[in-house]
Order: structure tokens, then C-alpha cells, then sequence
């Protein structure tokens, strides 16, 4: 009698709770048994490379694909069971552009607060607030096929907010866009989430970007999720620094390294060697002595704290870039570029 | 219910903002038919034997009218094609809303816009000289939103069924262009070939293009209860396959 309250609460606590959800297109296991919780309030990133499943897990949660297996639940209403629950408490900024090119920003947000029935007298009001929090005021009556990349990406944005959603979904947010805008949209994408405490879930593969705004982050890889945490949980994990050399055989160079008990990781990434080691500044000298043994020639040598791209590595054997490459990622991508079902 | 209700109203009001905006699209979507009524309906008006009386001009309006609706509700239903490869289709499709009203809020946008260019071409008609004997405003409107909502919903049944724009053409070519000319809407059906007036019962425009002339100008190839029973029955149909077809799109 008493447990159920507290049950009901802890339950309340958590924007989305997934199990083992799944889905697979054919032999191809895009998303794979992946369970994750994201507790309210927080800036939620699922990092990883192109054609790792992020757009296909989110698409999962806001309703918009079936899954194939398991079971997610977003502010406590399962995705499959209620689902038009779940799209009354959620707003949705996609990869790629969403917005009505002919028709004004205004235009556009109107639909939208009718689409999701916002009382009419409430409209004009949520519309207003909104813009202003993206910055667009002057905008509102120019048509949309007039504005710039940034500009469409923060009007969706704000659209996503007119009905007041508990979480925001942000599919790769920057991409496309230059550094200035990036920054600027990150802000707005952090001044939402302090202000009016809504959970944020975005997807995004630039790792800098996802450090410092992220409260939490999960690595997605082949369809799994690899590790979570903060990103100061996942760099301290990895732990020590890290000795980047810059040389010119830089695979013999790793090869040396790896051998050494105290080096934990040597990773080589366009002629660079990365290799993780504790107290670095002590090991420069000796890492120094071993390749020059080898007759390698050193360009320079830099020490730094792990990144979240070093986690990246850690976890997957490769940069978030190279993995693009790779076919099962291309695979990946050529259904997302598909997304039709007969 | 309300919550439909609106999401239909504003389907249908970004239908008609987007066609009054672009203006070039009003003028040019009435080109064709003006240029067909003008120079056709006068030039041919002597090469026909028409089994009615009046002249060519005016058997041919109705045909006309019929044809740009076809055209230009056939259009707002494939330009749900667009909306997928701009985006906005996704909008739509993760709102709140079941896509069935998404399918009917565009089905009435559509079937407005193309009777808006309808009564424009019976305007124009009238002004060349087209003796108009209108029995009933009212079963006129209804028999045009019919003939509308029901190619409208053909064009959204197809373009839940294309994968991009390429298809587009074919689609005009083979489907479009033949029904139009099937249809009798440029030559009388009673006095044409066996084969072309079988064929020709087999085309929903066929009914259409017969229903308006009757209620025009008071002339039809097949009864005017024949035609409204088939219009009728034909847009249950084709909105029915429409929604069915809509939602089968996943993404």
C-alpha cells in the first residue's frame, strides 16, 4: 500500500526507459537489444558514428517506427501500446529539415500548435515566447525558403517547444551547420534544458560538442549501446593521459609501444599515435627513448587528458570517422536513406 | 474528435495559402485548359457532327472543367511526394493526429483549390460565349468537390506508393494524359469506335466529364443518376484506398 507511491514516483523519474528494444531490417540488426534509461532533466547524448542505429533507436521512441523486439516506454507511456500519448509529450527536431519551405515561420508554428491541439487562446502567446527563445522575432512573417540553415534549424526548434513537450528530441541538431551557429544552437539547446527543465535527447557525432553539453552520454555502436555515463565518468574510467606522438612510421611506432606493460592502449590515427598511459609527463621521455631506438623520426609530442574520442576508441577499436566506412555502417545508411516500408 | 477536426482545418488552410502564394502556380495550372477552350473548343467547332445542340466550344467546356479538376487535384495529392523529399511530410506524420484526418484535411485542400480552378475556367467559358443552363448551383458544387476529393485521393494513394518525383512522369503520361482523353471530355462518346467507348467506361473521369455537362448544359453520353451513383461510389473508394495507402507509410 504504501510501496505503490514510491513506485509510482521512481517510475515518474525516468523520461524513457527502454528493454532490450530491437530492430532489424532483414538479416541487418539496426538496433540491438539496447536498454537505457534517461532520467528527467537531463541533456542525453547517444554518440556514434553514421549508420550506427541512433536515428533508428530515436525513431523507435518517438513512435515512429515499429519496433521488432523489446519494449520502450517514453514519460511512462509505451511507445507501441499509447502511442499518441507518447506524441502529446514529446517534441521531435529531425536530421534533416522538416518545416513547409511556402509558407512563414509564423505559419508554420500555427500549424503546428493546431496539429497538436494547443488551446487557440494560448496560441499566439506560446508562439510568441517561443520565437524569442530562438531568437527569430524579426522573422515570424518571412517565409521559411528565405532564411539559412541555422535560422530553419533554430524555427524548428522552437516548433518542437510550442506544445509544451516533457522531452525534446534533437536528431543531430548541428550537422550541416558552421561553427558559429553550432555554438549558438547548443546554447539555446542548454538554456531550455536549465530554464524549463525539459529532458533533452539528441544524437550527434561530434564528440567535443557532445562533452560539453551532455549531462550523459551513451556510445552506440553496430546497434549497441558499448558504454554510458558522463562524460567525465567515461574519461576518468579510461583513466591516466594520453601521449600523442606525431612520427612517420607511425604504425611501426605503435607496434613498439603496445608491447610495454605500463602502456594501457597505443592507437594510431592518420599519423598520429595516441597512447594511454598514467602520469604522462614522466612516460614522454621514456616513450622518446624507445622510438628513437627504432630510428623513427618524431614530428612533436603533445600530452592531454583522455577525450571522449579517445573513449570512443577504446570501446569501438576505431575513431567515430573511420567507422563510417566500414559496411555494415553503409548498410545502415542506405536503409535510413530508404525509410519506406510497402 | 476536436483534436481531428482541427488538424483537418489546418491541412486544409496550408492547402490553400501555399496555392494562393505561388501565383505563377494559379496562372500557370489555368494555361492548358484556357489555351484548350480558346483555340481548340474554336477551331474544331466545325469538324464535329455533335449530337446535341450548341456548338463545339460548348460541349467541350465541361470536359474542360473536368479535366482540370482531374489535373489539379491529381497534383495536391502527389504532392505529398514533395512533402517527403522536403521533410515536412515527417511533421505531419509524428503529430498527434490519426492519418486519416491527415489524408482528409488534404483531400479537402485539394478538392477546394481544384474546384476554385474550375469555376475559374467556367468563368473564362462564359466570357468566350459558353451558354450555361446551371439546374442546381448547389448539385453542381457537390458533383465537383466529388469528382475532386476523388482524384485527389487517387494522387495521394500514388504517392504513398512512389519512392521520389521520377515517377512523376509516367504518371502523367499514362495515366493522366489517357483518362483525360478517354473520358470524352473533347469528342462525343456516342458517335465514337466501339473500343474506345468500352474502354472509356472503365475511366471515373468518364462520369465526371458526363455528370458536369449534364448539369451545364444539359447534354450527356450515359444518364446523369448512372454518373452520380459512379462518382459517388468511386470517391468512397478512392479515399478509403488512400488512407489505407497513407498509412502504410512508415516513416
Amino acid at each position: 500500500m504504501v510501496l505503490k507511491p514510491i513506485i509510482v514516483y521512481f517510475v515518474m523519474t525516468k523520461a524513457i526507459e527502454t528493454r532490450e528494444l530491437s530492430k532489424n531490417y532483414k538479416e541487418l540488426k539496426a538496433v540491438d537489444k539496447v536498454s537505457l534509461v534517461v532520467e528527467k532533466g537531463t541533456i542525453f547524448g547517444l554518440l556514434g558514428p553514421n549508420g550506427a542505429g541512433k536515428t533508428t533507436l530515436i525513431s523507435m521512441l518517438v513512435t515512429m517506427r515499429k519496433p521488432s523486439g523489446g519494449s520502450a516506454k517514453v514519460n511512462g507511456f509505451d511507445v507501441e501500446k499509447e502511442a499518441g500519448n507518447v506524441r502529446k509529450s514529446i517534441g521531435i527536431v529531425f536530421q534533416d529539415q522538416s518545416l513547409d519551405d511556402e509558407l512563414t515561420a509564423k505559419e508554420n508554428l500555427e500549424m503546428h500548435a493546431a496539429m497538436y491541439s494547443v488551446p487557440k487562446a494560448e496560441r499566439g502567446k506560446r508562439i510568441k515566447a517561443m520565437i524569442k527563445l530562438v531568437g527569430l522575432k524579426e522573422q515570424l512573417g518571412k517565409e521559411v525558403k528565405t532564411f539559412s540553415g541555422g535560422m530553419k534549424r533554430r524555427l524548428e526548434i522552437a516548433r518542437g517547444l510550442v506544445h509544451h513537450p516533457k522531452i525534446l528530441f534533437l536528431d543531430e541538431p548541428t550537422i550541416g551547420l558552421d561553427p558559429q551557429t553550432r555554438a549558438s544552437i547548443w546554447d539555446y539547446i542548454k538554456k531550455l534544458n536549465k530554464e524549463k527543465g525539459i529532458t533533452i535527447i539528441l544524437t550527434t557525432h561530434y564528440m567535443d560538442e557532445a562533452d560539453s553539453v551532455c549531462g550523459k552520454i551513451a556510445i552506440v555502436d553496430q546497434g549497441k549501446i558499448i558504454a554510458s555515463g558522463s562524460p567525465r565518468q567515461l574519461k576518468n574510467e579510461l583513466g591516466g593521459d594520453v601521449v600523442s606522438i606525431e612520427c612517420r612510421n607511425s604504425e611501426k611506432c605503435r607496434k613498439q609501444l603496445e608491447k610495454f606493460e605500463w602502456v594501457k592502449e597505443a592507437v594510431k590515427h592518420n599519423g598520429t599515435v595516441n597512447i594511454r598511459v598514467e602520469k604522462g609527463e614522466e612516460k614522454i621521455p621514456k616513450i622518446l627513448a624507445i622510438v628513437n631506438k627504432q630510428g623513427i623520426k618524431v614530428e612533436s609530442v603533445s600530452l592531454r587528458k583522455p577525450s571522449l574520442d579517445d573513449v570512443f576508441i577504446h570501446y569501438t577499436g576505431r575513431t567515430i570517422r573511420e567507422q563510417e566506412a566500414s559496411p555494415g555502417a553503409a548498410m545502415r545508411l542506405r536503409i535510413k536513406a530508404w525509410g519506406h516500408k510497402r | 474528435m476536436n483534436r481531428e477536426i482541427e488538424a483537418i482545418y489546418a491541412l486544409w488552410k496550408r492547402e490553400l495559402i501555399r496555392f494562393f502564394r505561388a501565383k505563377s502556380r494559379v496562372i500557370g495550372s489555368l494555361g492548358m485548359p484556357f489555351f484548350f477552350l480558346a483555340i481548340l473548343g474554336t477551331g474544331l467547332s466545325n469538324a464535329f457532327i455533335l449530337p446535341m445542340e450548341g456548338n463545339y466550344l460548348e460541349f467541350i467546356t465541361p470536359g474542360i472543367i473536368g479535366m482540370v479538376l482531374m489535373f489539379g487535384s491529381m497534383f495536391s495529392g502527389i504532392v505529398v511526394l514533395m512533402d517527403r523529399q522536403f521533410g515536412f511530410l515527417k511533421e505531419t506524420l509524428v503529430a498527434p493526429v490519426s492519418r486519416a484526418s491527415i489524408v482528409i484535411g488534404k483531400a479537402l485542400g485539394g478538392a477546394t483549390t481544384a474546384m476554385f480552378q474550375g469555376i475559374i475556367i467556367m468563368l473564362i467559358a462564359f466570357f468566350l460565349g459558353v451558354n450555361f443552363q446551371i439546374g442546381s448551383v448547389l448539385l453542381l458544387l457537390l458533383f465537383m468537390f466529388m469528382v475532386s476529393v476523388m482524384f485527389v485521393s487517387l494522387g495521394i494513394t500514388i504517392a504513398s506508393k512512389m519512392e521520389d518525383m521520377h515517377g512523376f512522369q509516367i504518371i502523367t503520361n499514362f495515366l493522366i494524359m489517357p483518362l483525360f482523353f478517354l473520358s470524352g471530355a473533347l469528342f462525343p462518346l456516342s458517335t465514337a469506335p466501339e473500343i474506345l467507348r468500352v474502354a472509356s467506361m472503365f475511366d471515373p473521369l468518364t462520369y465526371g466529364v458526363n455528370g458536369l455537362r449534364h448539369i451545364l448544359i444539359g447534354y450527356s453520353d450515359i444518364p446523369f443518376t448512372t454518373c452520380f451513383a459512379v462518382i459517388s461510389a468511386f470517391t468512397v473508394v478512392f479515399i478509403a484506398i488512400a488512407i489505407w495507402s497513407f498509412n502504410r507509410i512508415e516513416e
